[in-house]
Formats: structure tokens, sequence, C-alpha cells
């Protein structure tokens, strides 16, 4: 399921209003298991949740835009984050950049043509004292070496 | 000389029952023990936590909120990760007395999108508590009733501003507000909000169930208790350290084996970068404040390297609002590459530092306020290493 059907968005929108309220304050939860669940926020999702919540457009996709876990771009079923702030850099992240560039075959910012998976920067995850560090959706994973990078992308793939 | 090898949030025993004692005070004691104690807060500003209960718990209004800022984005800090996963009782358990003490109905954990895989932990000890009637309906037989809920950010660093954090609830973009009026009148909805730190609801924990009295005990005159720090970089033991506020950088480094150090970041990217001859200096609101990161560098690591890594994080995590923080992060970035490239002159590295304390005194909200930190004491202290490429750029890379 590339590009999710329209009818499955709108009930799964559906659900979550009935899930979390119509509010405006339950407009990130919302967003986060949408993100969640298709990998991306497209513009048909952002317009029916704007139309349930009775806000404009507009503004859901000013949230969208900001948050940098939301997007909406279509990401790979496995977004993979590695810290290039301080800690992790001085504890080796390059080599373990070059790794996970080689081994999956994408620069970062991108997106394997099968989106199974995306490779992006973040900053610190709060595992400085362990690092380099990454997360795979929302696994953690720490210590990491170019052989034991192998052999988590070896597991998934 | 502190004491070093004494241990409250290390050391079970000592937790004791703080919610039973709390909730057969009044409200207004709960909030005068937590002044008494001194204890300030600890994501980083230090303001006094009694006053902001205070002044939250005379507001007027139907309804009150508490939020826990666990959205810890601060590089270099993970102390709180380690409170939330390992002495999650002290934290939640906190938010419920301090709920009490501003008759407060409804508590939020902000809790950073990075650490989502903590999310089950917390709710499956949510539920327990609810089934043990800690939280919930008429708490421990009381009529005092509260709940709380976990709610997950986005990658945003900035939301961990108490204004930038509430926007984010009520499901807008992160962008921080005007202050006054503050939270404490005018938070979550409208409605009085206090927003305190992960570790200073352990901390206000720790005070009700040992007292005031012993809890300031601790630390220094105008610094009570003790701290978390988190320490990273080139040290022989990184990891989270239970200190007295007070302790000097030396006694510190010496604690976590510091190898062959050159500098010592202090606060994280926001914080200052202290070099050797300031060892002595310590770690308190007196002299250097800190939320609880401590990055050290040895004697091989390029300073101008480290200062880009900061700025970029500025740069891209600032939410753009205001010109001063916007364009001012940007400038130093391009000034730290001209410093690589050997091509700025040490007039323009002036202008810039001037650039920098306007953008202190400018900024809407804390972010841009404390962004030139890292820049202004890198290149003050660390002057003839950054001053001393060439126009080709050799270090630094
Ligand atoms: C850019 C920015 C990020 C912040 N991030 C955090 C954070 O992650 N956790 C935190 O407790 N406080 C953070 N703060 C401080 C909060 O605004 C606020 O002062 C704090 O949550 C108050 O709690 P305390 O009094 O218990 O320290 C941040 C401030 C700024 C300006
Ligand atoms: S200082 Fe920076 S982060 Fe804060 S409001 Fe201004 S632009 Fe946004
Ligand atoms: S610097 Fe990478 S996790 Fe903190």
């Amino acid at each position: 399921m590339i590009y999710p059907d329209k009818n499955v968005i709108v009930s799964e929108v559906e659900h979550l209003v009935e899930k979390y309220g119509f509010g405006r304050e339950n407009l990130l939860p919302i967003l986060q298991e949408v993100q969640r669940k298709f990998g991306f926020i497209s513009d048909f999702a952002m317009q029916e949740i704007a139309h349930r919540l009775d806000i404009h457009p507009v503004e859901v996709y000013g949230v969208v835009t900001f948050y940098s876990f939301l997007s909406t771009e279509p990401k790979g079923k496995y977004v993979i984050r590695l810290c290039k702030t301080i800690s992790c850099d001085i504890a080796g992240k390059d080599a373990i950049a070059r790794t996970l560039e080689r081994e999956l075959g994408l620069k970062f910012g991108e997106t394997s043509a099968d989106r199974k998976f995306s490779l992006e920067f973040c900053h610190c995850i709060g595992m400085c004292d362990q690092g380099p560090a990454m997360l795979i959706n929302d696994q953690v994973f720490t210590k990491l070496t170019p052989s034991k990078v192998i052999e988590i992308i070896e597991n998934i793939k | 000389m502190p004491i070093i090898n004494d241990t409250i949030f290390f050391d079970e025993k000592a937790h004791g029952e703080a919610l039973e004692k709390a909730l057969k005070l009044t409200p207004q004691e709960v909030v005068m023990e937590i002044r008494e104690s001194g204890l300030r807060g600890r994501g980083g500003a230090g303001f006094p936590t009694g006053t902001k209960w205070m002044l939250a718990l005379s507001a007027k209004a139907d309804k009150k909120f508490v939020v826990c800022n666990a959205d810890e984005g601060e590089p270099g800090t993970f102390k709180d990760r380690v409170l939330l996963s390992e002495y999650t009782k002290l934290v939640l358990e906190g938010m419920v007395i301090g709920g009490y003490a501003i008759q407060a109905q409804k508590g939020f954990i902000y809790l950073r999108g990075e650490y989502a895989y903590l999310f089950d932990h917390l709710n499956t000890y949510l539920e327990r508590m609810r089934r043990e009637k800690r939280l919930g309906n008429n708490i421990l037989g009381t009529n005092y009733s509260f709940d709380i809920e976990i709610r997950l950010g986005s990658g945003a660093y900035v939301c961990g501003e108490e204004t930038a954090l509430i926007e984010s609830l009520e499901g807008h973009r992160g962008e921080a507000r005007n202050r006054p009026p503050f939270p404490v009148n005018t938070g979550y909805l409208g409605y009085p909000t206090i927003v305190n730190n992960v570790e200073t609801f352990a901390c206000a924990y720790i005070v009700m169930s040992k007292g005031a009295q012993w809890f300031s005990k601790y630390g220094t005159e105008k610094s009570k208790g003790m701290k978390l720090i988190s320490v990273s970089g080139d040290v022989k033991k990184p990891g989270v350290y239970e200190v007295p506020f007070g302790i000097t950088i030396k006694e510190l480094l010496e604690l976590v084996g510091a190898e062959e150090p050159k500098a010592v970041q202090i606060g994280g990217a926001s914080g200052i970068c202290i070099p050797m001859s300031e060892v002595n200096r310590n770690i308190s609101f007196e002299d250097i404040p800190t939320g609880g990161s401590v990055i050290v560098f040895n004697k091989e690591r390029s300073m101008l390297k480290v200062l880009r890594n900061f700025m970029e994080f500025f740069v891209e995590e600032s939410c753009g609002q205001c010109t001063p923080c916007r364009v001012g992060n940007k400038k130093l970035l391009e000034g730290v590459e001209l410093l690589e490239e050997g091509r700025c002159s040490h007039r323009y590295l002036n202008e810039l530092i001037e650039l920098g304390k306007t953008m202190q005194i400018a900024s809407k909200c804390g972010l841009g306020q404390s962004s030139p930190n890292p820049f202004i004491s890198i290149v003050t202290n660390f002057k003839d290493e950054i001053m001393s490429n060439s126009i080709r750029g050799n270090n630094g890379k």
C-alpha cells in the first residue's frame, strides 16, 4: 500500500477522532497515529482531519511541517535516525553514517524506492553516554559499531 | 568539601512514603514545605518551585493543570530518561503531589517523541497506580481526584520551552508565547498550569517524604539539594551522577574519570564552555547553573568542530518566529565557517560576539537567548586555537 486508498484514510481519521475527541488539542496525537500507520500525512489526510476537527487545512499543514517526526512525503517502513550531536559525533558517528549509507544504498535524507527504509540524521536522543546511537522507528540502538549496524540491517532485511 | 557519596535518588530505601504524607496536609502546607526546602526547578532556569506552586494555588479557576516536562532535548542530557525508566514512582507520584498542592484535576507528561519507547512502561505504571488508588478518583481514600495522561512530542527541541510546550499540547506549532502572562495564570487552554521538569517532581517527592529541613542540608546557600548530572564525552565513566550543588568542575571531572580534558561544556548546547583554568568554579545557581548536561572534550578535539555542531543544532531548531534568533544563529554559523577557512578577522569576530549579546537580549524565548552562549564562550576561552587556521583551513576538519 504505497498510496493508501481514500476510503481507508476517511475511516481511519473517523476512528481517531472518535478515540481522541473533536477538540483542537487532540490534533497532534491524531497526526502521530496517521504518520505511524501510513508513513506520512497526505494532502487528503490533512484535509480530512481538518474537516473533522473543524479547522482550516492550512492550520493542519502548518503543524505537520513544524514537527520533524511528521512528514508530508512518504517515509520508509523503517525510519532510521542517526544522532549527529556532539557526544555521538566524537564517539564515532561518521563511521556509522558511512556504514548505513553503504549498506542501505541511500544517502541521508533519502527513502528507498521500495519504501522500506528512510535514512535521516537527528539531534541528541538522550543516549549520549552510550554513543553512537540511533533510533529505528521507536527502538533505540546504542554503542554502535559498523559490524553491529550491518547485523541490525540484515535482521530487518 | 561537599559530600559526594551520599545519594537520594539512587538509594531506594531513602524514598519513603511521600504521597501518604502530602495528602494528610493541606495544599497550603504542602506548598510551604516545598518553599522551605529551597527547591528550585531542575530544568535549567532554576525558578523556585514553591513560589510557582503558590502562584498556581492562589490563582482562581475551575480547572488547573500539571505538566511534567519530559521533553529532555538539551544535547548531552539524559538524566530524565533514567528517572522516568528507573525511578518512575518518584516522578509520577511527585506529579500527584504537585496536583494536590495546586488543586489540579489533570496532569500531562509531555514525553519527547524520541523516548516513545518509554510510553508503554509509563502507561503500565499509571495503570498500576490507578489500581492501587494512588491515581484517579479519591486517591488513597481522600476526596482528592487527579489523573495523568501521556502526550508525545514529535521531534522539536523548542517544545521543551514551557510556553511552546503548551502550544504543542493544544495542537499548535511549538512556537513560544510572550511572557507574561505566565502559565501559572494562563497555561493549558488558558487555565492555571504548572510546568516542571521531571527531576523537579522527583525532588518534590523526596522533600515530602524526608522533610524540607533534611533536603536543604545538601547544596549551597541558594541551591539546595542534590543535582543529577548527565556526563558524556571524553571520560572513562560516562553516565548519570547525583552530586550536591556546589561541587566544583574539578571534583566532577575526577569522579567521572575525565581523560586529558581541555574543555568542559556545561548546560548542553545552550550552556557555556570552560577551559581547565576555570575548573575551580562550581555547579550551582550562584556560579554555573545547568539543567544537568556536562560534556568533556579532550585535548585532541577541535573546538571549532564542537562549536559548528552546536550552531548547526540551533539553526535547525530555531522556530523562526523572531528575527534575532532566526537570522542571528545563521550569522554565527557563517562566522564559524569563516573561522574554519581562516578568513574571519579579529574585528569581525568581535562584531559577531556583539551580535550574540544582542540575541541574548532581543530574542523572544530561551532558545535564542541562550544559543549564543557556546559561541561567545568558545571563541573567548579558546581564542588562540580558533584563530589559528590558515586561509586554506587545516584544523576544525
Ligand atoms: C529551548 C528550550 C528548551 C527547553 N527544554 C526543556 C526540557 O527539555 N525540559 C525541561 O524540563 N525544561 C526545558 N526548558 C525549560 C522550560 O522552559 C521550563 O523552564 C521548565 O520546564 C520549568 O521547570 P522547572 O522549574 O521544574 O525547571 C527549556 C527551555 C528552553 C528555552
Ligand atoms: S528565540 Fe528562536 S526559538 Fe524562541 S521564539 Fe524566537 S525564533 Fe523561536
Ligand atoms: S549526543 Fe547522541 S544521543 Fe546525545
